[in-house]
């Protein structure tokens, strides 16, 4: 692009200098921006003095006096810091978002899928659910989801019973609450090393089939070690030591359920609303990127003699893989930061406790700010900075 | 003859039946077992979908149609227990409420000046949006510097013009929504092209700025952008000067769809061809000649879907100043849901339907437009 710095320099006045003209500019842009900041800045602290606000990160050490109905870390108002009360709340905003983006990816993927289908009638289905999900507001669907829904469900003595186990009222879903006995970490770290061997396994068998030319069952291997390992660690530790996991379910005692797991419904309503409403989103992107994938490609590969099915896992896929990843993964930032809406409807996440109680006991809105917004800016940072790095590894090298 | 060559040639001895004849490749039917039933896959597809239909779709038309009520004073027009029969929308609750969530509290003999406002907008929002109406760089003056002071003078009023003032705090319901859309889209579009050519441009402080204030908010959710407007934007200004409740937000809705917006018009500056810009110099024109006459027309042309699609975007994300406390549509709504002369069952959800339709009518219709838009612009591409 042409600026005045790159013209040709006739030397007739120093007016007319494109190099001294270009440092005047960002001079004084940055002179500008310095005013105000210091402007502002110098306010800020003058009216915070005259409201008798103090400043600094002090209060995080200060206890914080308020409850939180969901907490994932031990937690209580008498005993407990505002810092700590600023990791319940970011523990609370990953733990939504983490959840989400796995429905959402799944039911995404779906939607997406079934918009490309043959079946006419499928195929508009889905095309209607992306059409009113993505048109319409997202707090109006939490509130519809958490106030038209999930508060109109029955109470708990008319809760909605799934074989006794699953109970679904206006308190929220109740499941049966696991029990850890001796042995039960082991059944998880079987299911790690399931995953790594498969890994491994995988690995060494894509060698295999380069070098020779033979193939070998990953997916048997895969399903063997992932699930088979925990089970049969499960089995082992049942059958020498007793069971090591055993379940707590939730019973109706007078007006109320006892034991068991409760899921409250404020967290229903964000993960139902957040994960339908990306769904539909994910859902265009899908379809953009198998669309993308040109015909002649799977003709190609029919030329070859593959058949539909190799067809879509080794052609299609992962060409359309490379055009749905980066809209994805800005997806599911707009998941993660559109779960800031809890706040609308009462869930305790980060901007809820932080930006909203915090914020309103200690007054000090220019640190509560600055760290909320650090949290959101470095989540944001570092998926584009991994998603440059992926953009880079995968851009198609041409010549 | 060669006989071994023989071996390989076929001559039917007999003359065999004639194929059937070909089934039914037109009309209704033949589509409905091509599309639907082609396959035992196919088939079952079709019958979940059908089951879907099945269970979604009259219920819904029970709620909006048949059960619903349409006329009523009070509650006892929507209570099962009182019509002793199901009862679906409560539509009488949104007529009789239908000026809250228009106007919000606006004064009801001033309210000719917020449909005035209303109708100086659509006829704003029909000249630029209609590719090809006459004089469109009028419009743009019109909708960009005009327009603003006119409803500016119109809404708040002003003394010598003999309107009485009306104090932004008795704003509400889908004025609001407008307004803040509106605000957002008339300072976001001229905001983010100087943000956007900021960060394309070849002086590093320049380009610096402009990157990191386009990262940084695209980075945040409006919802604490929103928050930081409320809560620090009273603070960074000096002693005593107060800022109104309403303009806190719009400031924040501002900063926020500039930047996004300024992304949009990034990726139409980055589809000018470098023709364009070499023959501009050859022109003899410097930096601004070259953008404004030059490239920023064609750059905008192209980006006109992107920038509906982000006025999509905003419009819904609107709806975000109910959390700091604006009465928008959604904000009225929760207020008069919990009104006791209308408290009966099914009025949240009636409530929530009558938002659901005016956004799903707005967004359904520009997205609509910015297809057709699109589809327009593209045909030039193709030869």
């Amino acid at each position: 692009m042409p600026t005045i710095a790159e013209q040709a320099p006739a030397r007739a006045s120093l007016l007319y200098d494109p190099k001294l003209r270009a440092i005047v500019y960002q001079v004084v842009l940055t002179v500008a921006v310095v005013f105000v900041v210091y402007t502002a800045a110098t306010n800020a602290v003058a009216n915070l003095r005259a409201a008798r606000i103090a400043s600094g990160f002090g209060f995080l050490n200060t206890t914080s006096g308020f409850d939180i109905n969901q907490t994932l870390i031990p937690y209580s108002a008498a005993g407990s810091t505002y810092g700590e009360a600023f990791i319940v709340g970011l523990l609370n905003t990953l733990v939504v978002a983490a959840i989400g983006i796995v429905f959402a990816t799944i039911l995404g993927f779906t939607v997406g899928i079934a918009r490309l289908s043959k079946n006419w009638m499928i195929a508009k289905l889905a095309m209607a659910y992306v059409e009113l999900i993505r048109n319409l507001p997202l707090l109006l669907q939490l509130l519809f989801w958490y106030v038209a829904v999930l508060a109109a469900l029955p109470g708990p003595r008319q809760a909605v019973n799934v074989g006794d186990m699953f109970f679904l009222s206006n308190r929220g879903l109740l499941l049966p609450a696991p029990i850890l006995h001796t042995g039960a970490r082991l059944i998880p770290a079987a299911f790690l090393i399931g995953i790594v061997a498969t890994f491994v396994f995988a690995r060494w068998a894509k060698r295999q089939q380069e070098a020779t030319g033979r193939q070998y069952p990953v997916g048997l291997a895969a399903l063997g070690l992932i699930l088979g390992l925990p089970i049969l660690v499960w089995l082992l530790i049942a059958l020498f030591v007793g069971n090591p996991i055993t379940f707590d379910v939730p019973r109706l005692q007078g007006f109320n359920f006892r034991g068991g797991m409760q899921v409250f419904p404020e967290f229903v309503a964000l993960l139902v609303g957040l994960t339908t409403y990306t769904a539909g989103f994910i859902a265009e992107v899908v379809r953009a990127g198998i669309l993308a994938v040109s015909k002649g490609q799977t003709e190609a590969a029919g030329a070859l003699g593959l058949r539909p099915g190799h067809t879509l896992r080794l052609v299609v896929i992962p060409q359309a893989m490379r055009v749905i990843i980066p809209p994805l993964t800005s997806q599911y930032l707009n998941l993660t930061k559109n779960s800031s809406l809890a706040v609308a409807i009462g869930y305790p996440d980060l901007v809820q406790i932080f930006m909203g109680t915090v914020l309103n006991q200690t007054g000090q809105a220019v640190e509560v700010v600055a760290i909320t917004m650090a949290v959101y800016l470095t989540i944001s940072l570092a998926t584009s900075a991994v998603m440059n790095v992926y953009n880079r590894r995968m851009a198609i090298v041409e010549r | 003859m060669n006989v071994a060559t023989d071996t390989f040639r076929f001559v039917r001895a007999q003359e065999i039946d004639a194929a059937p004849p070909p089934s039914l490749v037109r009309g209704p039917l033949a589509w409905i077992r091509e599309n639907l039933f082609s396959g035992p896959v196919n088939t079952i597809l079709t019958l979940i979908a059908l089951y879907l239909i099945y269970i979604l779709v009259p219920p819904i038309l029970r709620f909006l149609f048949i059960d619903a009520v349409w006329t009523g004073a009070n509650r006892d027009a929507c209570r099962p227990e009182v019509l002793k029969q199901p009862v679906g929308a409560c539509w009488a609750y949104v007529a009789n409420k239908i000026n809250y969530f228009v106007y919000g509290s606006y004064p009801a003999a001033e309210r000719w000046r917020v449909d005035l406002f209303f109708l100086l907008l659509a006829v704003g929002v029909g000249w630029m949006l209609w590719l090809g109406a006459p004089k469109r760089t009028l419009g743009a003056i019109y909708f960009f510097a005009v327009f603003p002071i006119l409803a500016f003078i119109l809404l708040t009023g002003s003394g010598w013009l003999g309107l009485a003032p009306v104090p932004t705090a008795f704003w509400g319901g889908i004025l609001v929504t407008i307004v803040v859309s509106t605000v957002g889209i008339v300072f976001a579009l001229p905001l983010g092209v100087v943000l956007a050519l900021g960060r394309r441009s070849k002086l590093p402080v320049i380009r610096m700025f402009s990157v990191i204030f386009i990262e940084f908010v695209r980075g945040v959710p409006l919802i604490t952008v929103l928050f930081m407007a409320n809560t620090m934007l009273p603070l960074f200004l000096p002693e005593g000067m107060t800022v109104d409740r309403l303009l806190r937000p719009l400031v924040g809705v501002a900063i926020f769809a500039s930047a996004y917006m300024a992304e949009v018009v990034r990726g139409g500056l980055q589809a000018i061809p470098k023709g364009q810009y070499e023959g501009a110099m050859s022109l003899g024109l410097n930096y601004w000649q070259t953008n404004v006459f030059i490239i920023l027309p064609q750059a905008l042309k192209i980006v006109i879907p992107g920038i509906v699609n982000t006025f999509i975007g905003l419009f819904k994300d609107t709806t975000l100043v109910a959390i700091v406390g604006i009465f928008d549509l959604i904000k009225t709504i929760e207020a008069s849901r919990v009104d006791p002369v209308w408290s009966a069952p099914t009025i949240n959800a009636t409530g929530y339907t009558f938002a659901a339709i005016f956004y799903f009518v707005f967004c359904f219709g520009m997205s609509r437009y910015s297809i057709a838009v699109e589809r327009r612009l593209a045909a030039g591409q193709h030869r």
